[in-house]
């Protein structure tokens, strides 16, 4: 039997990753990196729960990593894809600020987010107490992602990414929400896809191009 | 004590004669990669010969500066490479090996590297001084920020602490030293002016940086400065093996130990040498206004290794 210090470990060192990988969604500047990027965030999401689940002998947690792994690894990546081949848009991505001023402006975010979480940390036991913090700063990092990116496809993808910081607080931190709600927000994440890719065409057929600067012109004159 | 100036002696004169054998290292392992019939091993020491049984020829320009150059750039890759605790940690230069220091040593030679560059007045003088002096500015916050990482885990600056704390702590998987490793590499690969920053084999005016400094140089001045930057590779892997891969080094007055520690050094060598010539083949060069996008990256991961190590290590 493994110790519980090793399982901590493990999930920090996952959790270190998951850090990374959302400062290299940030600093890329292709489209279909950043959906391979998402789809191995998805990935070690699905670990880390996978380990929680054996850590902390809860069964539910099991099946709550095997729904990431789908839906976030395989089923979300390939509709990415899909879109992007449809729309055709795989040309490179636009950023409204240069990328290295993106990525020192996210590592402010990644302090703020550790000032942040700190007193929460105090009160939390083992893993918790490390993951909370490089948990709320993936979700601000997709945030800034989403922020400063032009076109609607890298937008979206901040904002699943965005998802897959949270969920990760939710199983690293209080070993993952009921069954129920977790079901209903990987359904959420689907049918949200979904809906933005009929957004995309509707967006392209109105203004032409996925660059969502055209939507203020909606405004009435 | 005795046994201290034995290591510090033998590390020294090691740096310094071998060097070149790491540089025809990397060139044969990065032949073979290119499907070339690669050089002898022994290839540097015979350009090193020929250069210094020159006549060397010098502008009428330069000032002192010049011709003081070469002789900067040896000592301080020499002392670098001196200082570095990699053979054993007892050297009686250690209370020197200070990280701070050490990038300090670094630093003199650059700025002396870069004014001797504008002293000739030529185009490519001046241009090969701004882009190493701009490589310069950004790779050596992320340099000193990679120590920091390192000193907040073994509570001291001085080389020796560290390299004997890593060494003997007990294994954990620690991801902020895995993100320093990563940045420390690639600050490496930008001092070292090797291939995504710099090329050290062009001499394409549109690109180099390093061999436009050093364009107005000839014969055993040329010779020293070559040497030199062999002697700057060697003192880049030491302190890359010393901190992360510091396993097999001779502990304190254990003179006997010795043997064994060079040859896990000579091994660890081996492979750097072929991994670095890998690299080299498999990545392109950056062009130039990318080199510091590169470089913020490194600075980036030292960065969020310190964060890390804050967080996740108490």
């Amino acid at each position: 039997m493994i110790s519980a210090a090793w399982f901590d470990q493990i999930i920090s060192l996952l959790a270190a990753i998951l850090l990374l990988i959302s400062f290299a969604m940030l600093s890329q500047r292709r489209i279909l990196s950043l959906i391979e990027l998402f789809a191995w965030q998805g990935a070690v999401l699905s670990a880390s729960t996978a380990i929680v689940a054996y850590s902390a002998n809860l069964h539910h947690l099991y099946y709550s990593a095997a729904i990431t792994f789908a839906l976030k690894v395989v089923a979300l990546p390939w509709l990415l894809h899909r879109l992007i081949r449809r729309l055709n848009v795989r040309w490179d991505v636009e950023t409204m600020i240069n990328i290295p001023s993106t990525m020192l402006i996210g590592l402010a975010l990644v302090v703020f987010a550790f000032n942040l979480a700190q007193p929460i940390s105090q009160l939390a036991t083992g893993a918790a107490r490390h993951t909370i913090g490089i948990a709320t700063a993936t979700v601000l990092l997709s945030f800034l992602m989403m922020i400063t990116r032009r076109k609607a496809v890298p937008q979206v993808i901040g904002f699943l990414a965005m998802e897959n910081g949270l969920f990760f607080a939710a199983t690293s931190a209080t070993h993952g929400m009921p069954m129920v709600v977790e079901l209903g927000i990987a359904l959420d994440v689907l049918v949200g896809t979904f809906i933005f890719g009929i957004f995309f065409f509707q967006i392209r057929e109105t203004f032409d191009s996925l660059d969502i600067r055209h939507m203020e012109k909606l405004k009435e004159r | 004590m005795t046994s201290g100036i034995v290591s510090q002696l033998f590390q020294s004169a090691l740096a310094v004669l071998a060097a070149p054998l790491l540089i025809g290292w990397v060139n044969m392992c990065r032949a073979w990669l290119q499907n070339r019939s690669a050089p002898s091993l022994l290839q540097p020491y015979r350009a090193l010969h020929k250069l210094f049984h020159k006549d060397a020829a010098i502008s009428r320009n330069t000032s002192w500066i010049f011709r003081f150059n070469p002789y900067v750039q040896f000592g301080c890759m020499w002392l670098a490479a001196g200082i570095v605790p990699v053979l054993a940690t007892d050297l009686p230069l250690a209370p020197a090996a200070d990280v701070v220091a050490l990038v300090g040593v670094f630093a003199v030679a650059r700025v002396f590297a870069a004014l001797a560059a504008m002293d000739t007045g030529t185009a490519f003088g001046g241009l090969g001084a701004r882009r190493e002096m701009f490589i310069g500015a950004l790779a050596e916050p992320a340099m000193l920020i990679v120590f920091f990482n390192l000193s907040l885990i073994a509570q001291s600056t001085s080389l020796n602490t560290i390299v004997e704390t890593l060494a003997h702590g007990n294994f954990l998987i620690r991801p902020s030293f895995a993100f320093a490793g990563v940045a420390f590499y690639m600050v490496a690969l930008a001092e070292n002016a090797r291939v995504p920053v710099d090329n050290p084999t062009t001499h394409l005016e549109l690109t180099m940086i390093h061999e436009a400094m050093i364009l107005e140089y000839s014969a055993r001045h040329l010779a020293l400065i070559e040497w030199a930057v062999a002697v700057k590779l060697v003192a880049y892997s030491a302190l890359g093996i010393a901190l992360f891969v510091p396993w097999g080094i001779a502990e304190a007055g254990n003179t006997a130990a010795l043997p064994l520690a060079l040859l896990a050094l000579a091994g660890k060598l081996f492979v750097g040498g072929a991994v670095l010539a890998t690299l080299e083949t498999v990545l392109a060069k950056l062009r130039l206004f990318r080199a510091p996008e590169f470089v913020a990256t490194a600075f980036l991961l030292a960065m969020l290794g310190v964060l890390l190590n804050l967080v996740l290590q108490r």
